[in-house]
């Protein structure tokens, strides 16, 4: 089980390098996963061009949630926002590298919900974005 | 002192291992508890032996199947000294219980402006059937604070009192603090007042004796769950004078005496309220719980608990970066949350999951106490009558790996 905390993890849940709050942004969302209190919040400025050019995301929560999603943050830059629109469940397990069971799911998939929520422009975030 | 090397035996599950090859050291009671083989050989022969539909037929499997049932009735009213087996309602489980006073006392004794005073360390199944009455009626709450060590401040709920409260709901222990409240004071100083009282034993029922007479209480609400027995029984106490005067809760079966096209009579005591075929096996399945308790006695299984938590506060508290909420051992059941600095608790319990330990983490459905505190979440330990001061040794150690993980 100590597999789940790689260094990898631990570190990018220590010293995360997409951590922050982009002012101004072209999109912005947050969401909560109300099990367990994590909270990711992501924005987003994107050029003419459709693509990624800076993004950051804040929040709080366990090493999982916060780790994938400063993971998550790093494989979009420099992505047109139709391709992040086809990120799925698998993208993130295979950026973290690990199996999760149903409960841990929830936290490795919560940036990506909100993620999918910001660029498609919903009033709220929804679990079949991360089917 | 329990036996413990001997009273482990009774609980099958005990000496699986988990995923990791690890002997699982079950510290997650309060969530539910573990089950004895007296309990799941009484489901099963049930089944095998007995099984028949409840007060309807005069064939042998149902004579026996409604002997069985309304037996363990009698013995659930033993066990927290009810007058009467009248008395003692089946329901799901205690957020149900809680429920059934709140849709038919609430809704036939409160109105617009009426007072249900609750306290600050309510499980949600003390505040959101409270929340739905407010939205629906108007009614007023108002709540016992808790102080900075986890106790109610009774000063703030005797001024509280003034303003003539109809209903006084509170939890019995804490299930996140293991706070256990001096029910008996509570319960004398809203009968003063004027006020009812339902008491939440989900955590005390199982733990240590609760006499509903001597504490005078007018409702206990608990589970079959956390006490030995099957999940889906639960049980509301009641005062029968009470229960009485209450319109019914849910229509149907079982729970009229007659009914005609346009009108039914209700049933009485305390088939009233128990509308449809019912959880037959799982209440019988209680009633072996409280036998096994009682074999082994509620004094014997609170002092055992006592003293594994004494200990666990004094080992908890030697690790550097942890934080155990509540109060001290003496106001205290066998429940420690904790917090472990720079930690999330999810990620405590997982690592500690990884050795076989379960504990839980999260609000523990006690959101507003978590905000009280400051904090989202916590890890939780819990104890019962199986858990032994070696297991609290592996959750130090297993405490100690999760601050190497971490670095």
């Amino acid at each position: 089980m100590d597999d789940l905390y790689r260094e990898q993890i631990i570190e990018r849940y220590k010293t995360p390098l997409y951590r922050g709050h982009l002012d101004p942004h072209d999109i912005y969302f947050e969401d909560d996963n109300p099990l367990c209190g994590d909270h990711i919040e992501i924005t987003i400025r994107v050029g003419e061009d459709g693509v990624i050019k800076e993004a950051a995301f804040d929040g709080k929560g366990c090493a999982i949630s916060q780790a994938s999603a400063d993971l998550l943050i790093e494989s979009i830059i420099g992505k047109p926002l139709e391709e992040v629109k086809r990120l799925n469940k698998q993208d993130v397990l295979d950026m973290l590298g690990i199996d999760l069971g149903p409960v841990r799911l929830k936290c490795a998939l919560l940036s990506l919900k909100v993620l999918k929520a910001g660029v498609y422009g919903l009033g709220e975030a929804s679990d079949a974005l991360v089917e | 002192m329990l036996n413990t090397d001997l009273l482990r035996k009774d609980f099958p599950i005990l000496d699986r291992q988990t995923a990791g090859g690890a002997r699982v050291i079950y510290l997650d009671s309060t969530a539910t508890s573990q089950k004895p083989l007296a309990v799941i050989e009484a489901m099963n022969e049930f089944y095998r032996r007995s099984n028949a539909n409840i007060h309807r037929g005069v064939h042998t499997l149902a004579e026996e199947a409604t002997a069985l049932y309304e037996g363990a009735r009698e013995k659930i009213a033993r066990f927290i000294h009810a007058d009467s087996a009248k008395e003692i309602i089946y329901t799901r489980n205690t957020t149900e219980s809680i429920n059934l006073v709140a849709y038919t006392w609430g809704r036939a004794n409160l109105e617009k402006g009426d007072l249900v005073i609750l306290t600050e360390m309510e499980h949600h199944s003390n505040l959101v059937p409270w929340h739905m009455l407010e939205r629906e009626r108007g009614i007023r709450l108002e709540f016992i604070p808790v102080t900075d060590d986890g106790l109610l401040d009774l000063d703030a709920y005797r001024a509280l009192l003034d303003q003539s409260p109809k209903l006084v709901s509170f939890t019995h222990m804490s299930n996140v603090l293991g706070t256990v409240n001096p029910a008996a004071e509570i319960i004398s100083l809203a009968h003063a007042a004027g006020a009812v009282t339902l008491l939440d034993g989900a955590q005390s029922v199982p733990h240590f004796s609760v006499d509903v007479r001597a504490l005078d209480v007018d409702f206990l609400a608990f589970s079959g769950h956390k006490m030995c027995g099957p999940t889906g029984i639960g049980i509301l106490y009641g005062k029968a004078a009470l229960l009485e005067a209450m319109p019914p809760f849910l229509g149907g079966g079982d729970m009229i005496k007659t009914v005609h096209l346009r009108s039914f009579v209700p049933n009485s005591l305390p088939h009233k309220y128990e509308a449809g075929t019912p959880a037959i096996a799982e209440a019988i399945g209680l009633g072996a719980a409280v036998d096994y308790l009682t074999s082994i006695g509620m004094d014997a299984i609170a002092a055992h608990e006592h003293e594994i938590t004494e200990y666990a506060l004094e080992r908890l508290e030697e690790i550097p970066g942890v934080t155990v909420f509540g109060p001290s051992a003496q106001h205290k059941g066998g429940v420690t949350a904790f917090t472990l600095e720079g930690v999330h608790p999810h990620d405590v319990a997982q690592i500690l999951d990884g050795k076989g330990i379960a504990v839980r983490a999260g609000h523990h459905c006690a959101q507003p106490l978590h905000e009280k505190f400051g904090i989202t979440a916590t890890t939780r330990a819990s104890f019962y009558l199986y858990n032994v001061k070696e297991e609290v040794d592996l959750l130090v150690e297993g405490l100690y790996h999760v601050k190497k993980v971490f670095g």
